[in-house]
Parts: C-alpha cells; sequence; structure tokens
C-alpha cells in the first residue's frame, strides 16, 4: 500500500521535472472546469512554492474541488461503475449523471445492464468498481436496501411488486414517508395527517374507488399504479421506474405516461422502458444503454437516428 | 364494543371459552360429586391440559407461520427449553425425598457420582428464577438463533433445515449424560410445585386453569400484534420481502421480533406442560415433534388466530382416541392428515370457513348490484384470512 503510494508520488515527481508538462499523469478524472488553472500552472507559470510536490497536491486539490463542484448540483451520480458476474460484465464502465428535477427514460436491448444499474443505485449489488454518488456526496455503495430507501429513492420493479393480502390503502400505510423501527410500528396510531396523505396519494394514482379493495384483486395496471403510488408515499427524491407500461393497455399506457409527467414536477424520475411509444409520450432526455455502458445520449429523435443505435437494435 | 372492534368478536368468543374453560373444568371437576352427570374424572384434568400447552405452542408457530412466512421446523426445541427450566425446579423441589435421599443433588446427579451441583443448577431451588429462565433461556436462543439467519438472508427451505437441525443438535447434547440434564431419562419423579403436591387433583386443576389463562393471554398478545401496524408489515414481509427492503424496512428486524416473541410463547407453553406430564426428556427435542406442530397448525388453519388452537385441540384429540383404538395405524392418520389438508384444505379449517363466507358475500353483493342495475362497483372482494 505504502509503496505503491511512494510509487506514485516519485513518478508525479518524475513527470513534473520533464519538461513537457502534459506528460503528467491526470490526477483523477478531472472534469474541464479543474483543466485550464492545472494546465497553467504546469506550463510555466511561476509558483510561489519551488517544492514540485506541492504543486501536485494544489492541482489535485483543484481537480477534486472541481469534481465535487460538477457532483455537487446532480442528484445521482455514477462514474466508472464497473460489475462483473461470473466474468459477465453486465455493466462496464458506466457513468452516468442525473440532474435534480430531471426525468429522464432509459431504453436498451435485453441484456444491456438496465436492471443491474437498478440493483447498484438501491444497493442490492455492489459494484466491483466506479463511484456512485446520491445528491452530491452520498457514496451508495455503502448503504443497504433500506438505508438508502429512506434517504430518498423510491424504486418500482418491472413485475409488479405489491402486498397482495392488504389494502390498496394499507400498501400505502406501509409506504408513507416516516420512522422505520420495528417496535414503533407495533405501537403505531392512524392520525389525521396520515390519512389526508393517503388521500393525497391514492387520488392521484386513480385509486380512490379501490382504496378498501385487496391488491390482489386489483387489475395488473391498477397493480402498477398502486406500486407507483407506494413510491410516491416515500416521498423519494429520485424514482426509479423500472417498465411501467409493459403488458399494459394503450389506455392504460397513456394514462401512466401522465401519472409519471404528473410525479416529474415534483421528483426527479429515472425511467427503464422497451415501449419507443410511451417513451416518446413522455418527452423528455433519453439515454441509450448497450453492454453496460451509455451508447447514446439525447433527446429520443437524435437518439434514435444515431447509427449505432441502429445497428444495435437492427442490425442483429 | 371498542375491544370488539379492536380484535373482531370471534377472538373474544375464543378468549371467554378458554376462560369459561379455566374455571369451570376445575369446578367440575372438584366441586362435583364422582357420579354427577358434569362431573370431570381426574385423569381427564391434566390431558385437556396437556392439549391447551400444545395449543399455546401452535399458536407460537402460527406468529411466525402464518404471519411472517417463516416455517419453522424446530419450535419444539424452545418448548422443550422451557420445559428443562421448569423441571429443574421441579428436581430440586424433591429435595431429600429422592430415592437417594440427597438434599441438594437431583437422584440422577447422584448416580453418576457427582460430588456438588453444577453452576447451571444454581438458581432453579427458586421459582421466581426458574420461571426468568423460562422465559430467558428459549427468548435467547430464538433471538440469537434468528439474528444470524435473518442477517444472512437465509430465508424458506434453508431456514426450515437450519431449525431442524438447530432441534436436532439439542436432542442429541440432552441425551448425554454429561450435559448435566438426566441423559436419556430427562427430569421426573416431581414431588410439588410451589408447596403443592403435583399429583393432587387441586394442584393439577389449578395448573389446567394456568396453562387456560396463559392460552387466553397469548391470543391476545398475538391478535394485538397482527393488527398493529407491525402485523401489516410481517405479512407484508410474507408476501413480498424485498418489496418492504425497498420502502425502507429492515425485514430481518421484522423477522428476528416475531421469531423471539414466538419463541418465548413456546418455552412459556412447555413450562406449563411439564408439571402436567411430570416428566420433561430429550424425546421432546424430536424433529418429528416440531413438525407435528406444523400439522396444528396447518390443519386448523394458519395466518389465522383461532385456527391454531382449533387445530391443536382437534388434532391431539384425535391422537389420544385412535392411539388407544388403532395404536399402529396412528401415524398414518397424521401423514394421511397432513396430505389432506395441503392438498384439499390449504387455507385449514378456519382459513377455509373464512375464505368461503367471504367468497359466498361477494357474490351475494354482486347480485345485490346486479338487482340495482346501477352498476354499483362490487369491490367487496374475497381477502385472504384475517
Amino acid at each position: 500500500m505504502s509503496d505503491s503510494i511512494i510509487q506514485k508520488v516519485a513518478d508525479e515527481f518524475r513527470a513534473l521535472s520533464e519538461p513537457q508538462g502534459n506528460a503528467r499523469p491526470p490526477a483523477g478524472p478531472a472534469p474541464a472546469a479543474a483543466e485550464p488553472v492545472g494546465n497553467g500552472a504546469v506550463h510555466g507559470e511561476p509558483f510561489v512554492s519551488p517544492h514540485p510536490y506541492a504543486t501536485v497536491l494544489h492541482d489535485r486539490r483543484l481537480a477534486a474541488e472541481a469534481q465535487g463542484l460538477a457532483r455537487r448540483d446532480t442528484l445521482l451520480y455514477l462514474n466508472g461503475v464497473t460489475k462483473s458476474f461470473d466474468g459477465f460484465k453486465a455493466i462496464n464502465n458506466l457513468s452516468l449523471v442525473i440532474q435534480k428535477g430531471e426525468m429522464r427514460a432509459i431504453i436498451g436491448p435485453n441484456g444491456a445492464g438496465k436492471t443491474t444499474m437498478m440493483d447498484i443505485i438501491t444497493g442490492k449489488t455492489r459494484p466491483d468498481k466506479g463511484e456512485v454518488f446520491f445528491a452530491g456526496d452520498v457514496d451508495l455503495t455503502h448503504h443497504d436496501e433500506a438505508a438508502i430507501a429512506s434517504m430518498g429513492i423510491g424504486r418500482k420493479f418491472q413485475k409488479p411488486t405489491v402486498f397482495e393480502s392488504h389494502t390498496v390503502e394499507d400498501n400505502i400505510r406501509l409506504s408513507l414517508a416516516g420512522p422505520r423501527s420495528v417496535l414503533g410500528a407495533l405501537v403505531h396510531r392512524k392520525d389525521r395527517a396520515e390519512r389526508d396523505r393517503i388521500e393525497t396519494i391514492l387520488e392521484t394514482t386513480r385509486l380512490t374507488a379501490r382504496r378498501k379493495t385487496y391488491a390482489a384483486n386489483l387489475s395488473h395496471g391498477q397493480k402498477q399504479w398502486l406500486e407507483i403510488g407506494m413510491l410516491l408515499a416515500q416521498d423519494p427524491e429520485l424514482l426509479l421506474v423500472d417498465e411501467p407500461v409493459a403488458g399494459m393497455t394503450d389506455a392504460e399506457t397513456e394514462e401512466t405516461a401522465r401519472l409519471l409527467r404528473e410525479i416529474a414536477q415534483h421528483h426527479s424520475v429515472v425511467v427503464v422502458e422497451h415501449d419507443m411509444h410511451f417513451v416518446r409520450a413522455l418527452g423528455v432526455k433519453v439515454t441509450c444503454l448497450h453492454e453496460g455502458s451509455v451508447l447514446s445520449e439525447g433527446t429520443l429523435d437524435k437518439v434514435s437516428n444515431d447509427p449505432k443505435v441502429i445497428e444495435v437494435y437492427l442490425g442483429r | 364494543m371498542l375491544l370488539a372492534r379492536f380484535l373482531g368478536p370471534r377472538v373474544w368468543i375464543l378468549v371467554a371459552v378458554i376462560l369459561a374453560a379455566a374455571i369451570l373444568v376445575p369446578l367440575a371437576n372438584l366441586a362435583l360429586p364422582p357420579d354427577h352427570a358434569l362431573h370431570v374424572p381426574s385423569y381427564l384434568v391434566p390431558l385437556w391440559g396437556k392439549y391447551v400447552c400444545y395449543a399455546l405452542l401452535a399458536l407460537s408457530l402460527d406468529l411466525v407461520w402464518g404471519y411472517v412466512g417463516i416455517l419453522s421446523l424446530g419450535h419444539g426445541a424452545f418448548f422443550a427449553l422451557g420445559g428443562y427450566a421448569m423441571g429443574m425446579y421441579l428436581m430440586r423441589q424433591i429435595g431429600s425425598r429422592g430415592v437417594y435421599g440427597n438434599p441438594v443433588l437431583p437422584d440422577f446427579m447422584v448416580f453418576l457420582n457427582w460430588k456438588e451441583l453444577p453452576w447451571y443448577w444454581l438458581g432453579f431451588d427458586q421459582f421466581w428464577f426458574a420461571c426468568l429462565m423460562v422465559v430467558l433461556v428459549p427468548g435467547l436462543l430464538a433471538f440469537v438463533f434468528g439474528f444470524f439467519a435473518f442477517r444472512s438472508r437465509v430465508t424458506g427451505v434453508y431456514l426450515s433445515i437450519i431449525t431442524q437441525a438447530m432441534t436436532y443438535a439439542l436432542l442429541l447434547a440432552f441425551f448425554r449424560n454429561d450435559m448435566g440434564f438426566g441423559g436419556n431419562n430427562g427430569l421426573t419423579d416431581f414431588k410439588d410445585i410451589l408447596g403443592f403436591p403435583i399429583q393432587a387433583a387441586s394442584t393439577r386443576a389449578g395448573l389446567f386453569a394456568a396453562s387456560c389463562i396463559a392460552l387466553a393471554i397469548a391470543v391476545l398478545l398475538v391478535g394485538w400484534i397482527t393488527r398493529s401496524k407491525l402485523g401489516k408489515l410481517m405479512i407484508a414481509v410474507r408476501d413480498a420481502e424485498s418489496r418492504t427492503r425497498f420502502i425502507g424496512w429492515r425485514p430481518q428486524y421484522v423477522k428476528l421480533f416475531a421469531f423471539t416473541v414466538s419463541g418465548i410463547m413456546a418455552g412459556i407453553a412447555g413450562a406449563l406442560y411439564v408439571p402436567q406430564v411430570g416428566i420433561i426428556n430429550p424425546g421432546e427435542f424430536a424433529p418429528v415433534n416440531s413438525i407435528e406442530v406444523v400439522v396444528w397448525a396447518a390443519v386448523g388453519g394458519r395466518g389465522t388466530l383461532i385456527g391454531p388452537v382449533i387445530g391443536a385441540l382437534l388434532v391431539n384429540y384425535g391422537k389420544t382416541v385412535f392411539t388407544a383404538a388403532a395404536p399402529e395405524f396412528w401415524l398414518f392418520m397424521l401423514g394421511g392428515l397432513f396430505v389432506f389438508v395441503t392438498l384439499v384444505l390449504p387455507r385449514g379449517i378456519v382459513g377455509t370457513i373464512d375464505h368461503g363466507w367471504d367468497a359466498l358475500r361477494s357474490i351475494r353483493r354482486a347480485k345485490d348490484a346486479e338487482k340495482d342495475e346501477s352498476g354499483g362497483d362490487a369491490q367487496a372482494v374475497p381477502g385472504p384470512a384475517e
């Protein structure tokens, strides 16, 4: 460990003493903002301190700060994330940034790593490499599912997963933001505020008439909406929604698009979806994943006209 | 009225029946003359008391299996540990009346040439200490076992196998003479409890009443837990564990809570059982015993409050009748019963009745709605049993 640090410092020292400043290895993946300062310093501007290592530290600090600044305003920041299962790289050097308040659609063929990406963000899977930050400075790789959920990341599964032997109302009651202690739940009492919140969510998801229905007896589309309602009850900052319209009728699909757009007014949303009509109906920035990394990013038109995307989707 | 709404009238009827039994059975045994039509013969009182203890054990299993979905095949271990704790107290009460007349050492220790009481037998001459251990030992085992099992996310059949292994390991350990629990023979030859002779009809009536009261309290406790938000969370964990995790709950703690409470309840059942049957030996740890508990709960209806109580009483009554009539067929009948219930009545007796009742009601409502022709939405849909 200490050997490698000494080695690194020695390398940097050597690089600095060489005439070409840009031979120096970059101090981490510094975004553009850091570059002028760093390069300028190395390209022969006079330093107060003559000691070369001080300049390295100086650069490194600026780079880290710049990266921190770049990260600070993001809601979700994935950088160089890699995860492999038995040698198969499900996620390969994936970098993705979601801004606060943004709604993003993620598309990609089967096996592109969409679900693994969700698993990594929600703490179900630990990445082998890379950084995953929430709200700028919370390192998600150090927390479990429950902690991440409480921080404000809600997740909807591909297959609707609701508590079938509970009523719609109780499903939402269990999801409401609040303390999560076992003994607290034992002595919990219903109150006015809780009832009002449930009421609001039932209205948003159009399930008011079904509030006393057992979730097992809902239609497929209603289950999907209930699950979205459960996410809303958590009051998360970020909603991860996995294929919300799979198996829905056209009318239900449209209703879901409306619901998600409504939610996106107050939350950041990441939607993984196969259905292109639905993605178009959302009308948001699109990221296309392929083999565990980002293939293309931009408006739906730009992405769907990207030759690389066309090749991946049609070339097989 | 408020109470009726709190748990539903059915549970209160059950509690009332249990408490009535706690009063009437001892009365019918002690106060009525033997030739009276309603006289309960003395041999029946401890037998029924045994059934009540089994009902409590079945209820404790129902809390983890019916409500949280943890199929424990080792609940007999908690029962037996509670029984051993009570048995140790009863052994110390024998005093110098044992065969060897040693005032401190139980007979089996004298027989094994032990010179002094092992440290873990200290304190068991005090009733309060024994009662504390009845709660503490099974509770602690359940807590430690549950902590590691649920933290490692062991679920389903793997967990069942580990619970089975746990009770089997304890069976082997308690069979050893050098464990200091009487080895193969276990603890027996009890003389008195709290100063009352254990064979006396009045003592047995008192033990029966105590078992009934414990069962009634347990029914109310489980009712309270399962009707609370925590109870809803338990069912949520049973049905979709990962969903609870992704909305911020930690299902391992929910399971740990239920498992520990359940272990304590099973321990209390064992402690009430031992003075009524007069013996506790390692056979109580046998895996078959724990599986039998599962059958009682399944027959009565898991996930309901009154089902396991009814199941335990029915199956054990059947066992008494049939082992007397055709002893060699009993195990076949028990196995057949389990197959029958699994195939034909997967919800158990109470669960099936509930389900049928709900279905009938929803059909009736649908018909009413049709008559009205208003298309009012028939949302009275059948749900699983309470």
